[in-house]
């Protein structure tokens, strides 16, 4: 006790002045430190900042932010959008099925891709990427996804487009510490854009180069915005939050194929229904020589590859 | 407990012309750091050097790191509390206050590495949602938050004792400190573990990740902990003998050596199979093309492998050649976890993919800042504490 009062009592006014000076000069410095917060490209409203999961939110919520969303969409983009939330269907769980013996490595996919999915233009964010490889050989190491369009279908090469594996163990979904991104009944792998903390533990854990993040805010003109949406899958998504192929569920789920397989000119591309003994992929898996990337990892991808006429 | 607090804060106002310096260098510092997260915050980790290829770099690098300092506390807190050494028992809050302020640096670490900090809260449990047990993220926000909180107990309690002239009651903080010393292994295990776990990343999928954290940590955080202490020893500030330095000399020492070996282990294991996985390991050492890091890998293998050397000759008796031998250790070790552990792993991606990382300056800014922080907490609450532990019991 006497130790304190001495302790007070010793406070020099020389100290205090020193003491006040250093407080106020370190907030002054610290207001002057995060000026460069005023011209934010991104600003996060009470609404977005307070918004529950997407499985938490009531239908009533679910209208409401979906309302909210097309309009400001709307104002920014100067564009009318509909955002939809199809839900997966009982029975049904997609696969897909590549032909690596026709892909000519055209690369149509990967900007169809990009159309449909509203990926941001600048920075470009491309979901698929298509490796050349030699023939011989499946080595990854030695192969190359950088080739002028010009050497696209080299018959001394084959072509190799990798994507969302949409695993039915999914590491992704698995690490994310806050259950931002989960497999959903159909399974296609999603990601809640509004609920993804940004800590990218996901895309170190994915083993096909699947993920991808919104390192800077995405650069998206009005001409290029698809106003037909997702909640899960292509509306605009936010600076720093991930995002990834969902085979387009917003077009899959209403009974459409994805955008990357329409615009194959080869027939490389096939996709159904694991589910129905009659689908084009069952018969596919039953009948061709199918492999899938990486199996000794055990994620069991839903994206076969097949080497067939 | 008011006054405890303002004894605290007026001793941080009481120093030399040179704790002035100080103190004013890391404040200038950390404020240069908050500007270049204020900037990153406002144009997206764009500002970093960090991409879809190597996804993490220096601030997962730097948390790796600093959870190992933080849980190389213990190795003072065993001698202390165990093995009742009473010198060491003298300092040993010092340690613990290190610990406190490394565990500060973690989380800023990661707060600084997140796309959406404003998000943060979805990983409070309840209020967000907790993807535990299966992420281990969420176990490290458990272990780390929870090391904070209990070295911020015990420091407190045994400080607020000795303020108020009472020896501290045993049963108030003894289970503590026992419990600390477990839950010191477990924040660098669980760390190790969030890499360990991932089956695509080859480099980091191995068993041997967790046992080399706690070993290069505790061969680094203790190195530091000698420079502190002979630091504040020379200006006067406490006083210990000779004997707390040799001890924490020679588990710096052990602890260096087992470092060194099982290293060696890991790439004897790699080079040999010659497997496919063993790329990660010849771009890092630069034998498989151009690799950036590669003089960082060799650089900090050297520092390791020479202060071994140093702490194993008759001069580690001579305070130089220990001080310099722990600048090596320390410099050495942070090269080897963080540019060379966290970074490899990335290169190349899981598609073959060689892309090279270089930090941005933005992003050096904030970590140094980070850093200067982290320093600028330790150094104040030395300072309020260093008073309490000197006064007669």
């Amino acid at each position: 006790m006497s130790g304190d009062q001495k302790a007070c009592a010793g406070i020099s006014r020389r100290d205090f002045v020193t003491g006040a000076a250093v407080t106020l000069a370190s907030v002054g410095a610290g207001a002057a430190a995060l000026a460069p917060l005023m011209d934010a490209e991104e600003i996060p409203t009470a609404d977005e900042f307070i918004q529950k999961h997407y499985r938490r939110l009531t239908p009533a919520d679910k209208k409401e932010i979906f309302a909210r969303l097309e309009r400001e969409i709307e104002k920014q983009y100067g564009k009318k959008a509909t955002i939809c939330d199809p839900k997966p269907i009982d029975g049904v769980e997609f696969a897909y099925v590549l032909n690596i013996g026709r892909c000519i490595g055209c690369r149509r996919c990967v900007y169809a891709c990009m159309k449909e999915n509203n990926q941001s233009r600048d920075p470009q964010i491309q979901y698929i990427r298509v490796m050349k490889l030699k023939k011989g050989s499946v080595d990854l190491e030695t192969s190359v996804h950088d080739y002028p369009p010009e050497e696209a279908a080299d018959p001394n090469y084959f072509y190799m487009p990798v994507q969302c594996q949409q695993c039915r163990n999914p590491p992704c979904v698995k690490v994310c510490p806050v259950k931002a991104t989960w497999k959903e009944k159909d399974g296609i792998i999603v990601i809640d854009y509004n609920w993804c903390i940004g800590c990218r533990y996901c895309e170190a854990a994915c083993p096909y180069h699947a993920r991808r993040f919104n390192w800077s805010k995405p650069g998206l003109s009005s001409e290029d915005l698809n106003p037909d949406m997702g909640y899960l899958s292509n509306r605009p998504r936010y600076m720093g939050v991930m995002e990834k192929c969902t085979f387009c569920l917003h077009r899959t789920r209403e009974g459409r194929y994805p955008a990357c397989l329409e615009v194959c000119p080869t027939g490389a591309r096939k996709f159904g229904n694991l589910r129905d003994p009659d689908s084009e992929v069952r018969k596919i898996l039953e009948n061709e020589r199918v492999y899938v990337l990486k199996q000794d990892l055990g994620t069991l991808p839903k994206f076969y590859y097949v080497f067939a006429k | 407990m008011i006054q405890f607090f303002v004894h605290g804060f007026i001793s941080t106002f009481r120093g030399s012309r040179t704790y002035w310096l100080w103190v004013t260098f890391l404040l200038a510092v950390s404020l240069i750091g908050l500007n270049a997260w204020a900037r990153q915050l406002a144009h997206g980790l764009a500002t970093s050097g960090m991409g879809d290829e190597v996804s993490w770099g220096m601030y997962i690098a730097n948390f790796v790191f600093l959870v190992g300092m933080a849980a190389a506390a213990v190795m003072m807190v065993i001698p202390a509390y165990i093995f009742k050494d009473r010198e060491m028992h003298k300092i040993v809050v010092l340690s613990e206050l290190f610990a406190v302020a490394a565990m500060v640096m973690c989380i800023l670490f990661v707060t600084v590495d997140l796309g959406r900090p404003d998000r943060i809260w979805h990983m409070v449990p309840r209020l967000g949602y907790f993807n535990w047990p299966g992420s281990m993220l969420t176990w490290d926000v458990l272990v780390l938050n929870g090391y904070l909180l209990l070295n911020l107990y015990v420091c407190f309690y045994v400080l607020y004792s000795r303020f108020h002239g009472r020896k501290p009651k045993p049963a108030l903080y003894i289970p503590v400190v026992f419990l600390a010393i477990g839950w010191a292994f477990s924040i660098h295990t669980t760390t190790a573990f969030l890499f360990q776990g991932l089956g695509g990343r080859p480099f980091w999928n191995s068993g041997l990740i967790a046992p080399r954290f706690l070993a290069s940590a505790f061969a680094a955080g203790p190195s530091f902990m000698i420079l502190v202490f002979l630091f504040l020893r020379k200006s006067g500030a406490i006083t210990f003998n000779d004997q707390v330095i040799g001890r924490i000399r020679v588990i710096i020492t052990v602890s260096l050596l087992i470092n060194i070996f099982f290293a060696g282990s890991e790439l004897f294991a790699e080079f040999y199979s010659d497997s496919k996985h063993v790329v990660h390991f010849s771009h890092l050492f630069g034998l498989h093309g151009e690799s950036l890091l590669a003089p960082w890998i060799w650089t900090a293998l050297g520092l390791n492998v020479a202060a071994a050397i140093l702490l194993l000759s008759p001069a580690r008796r001579n305070q130089g050649v220990l001080i310099v031998a722990c600048m090596m250790i320390i410099v050495g070790i942070w090269t080897e976890k963080g540019l060379g552990f966290v970074i490899p792993a990335f290169i190349p991606t899981t598609l073959g993919d060689f892309v090279q990382y270089v930090p941005s300056v933005n992003e050096l800014l904030v970590c140094v800042g980070v850093w200067a922080f982290g320093l600028l907490v330790y150094t104040l609450m030395l300072k309020g504490a260093i008073p309490i532990i000197n006064r007669e019991e």
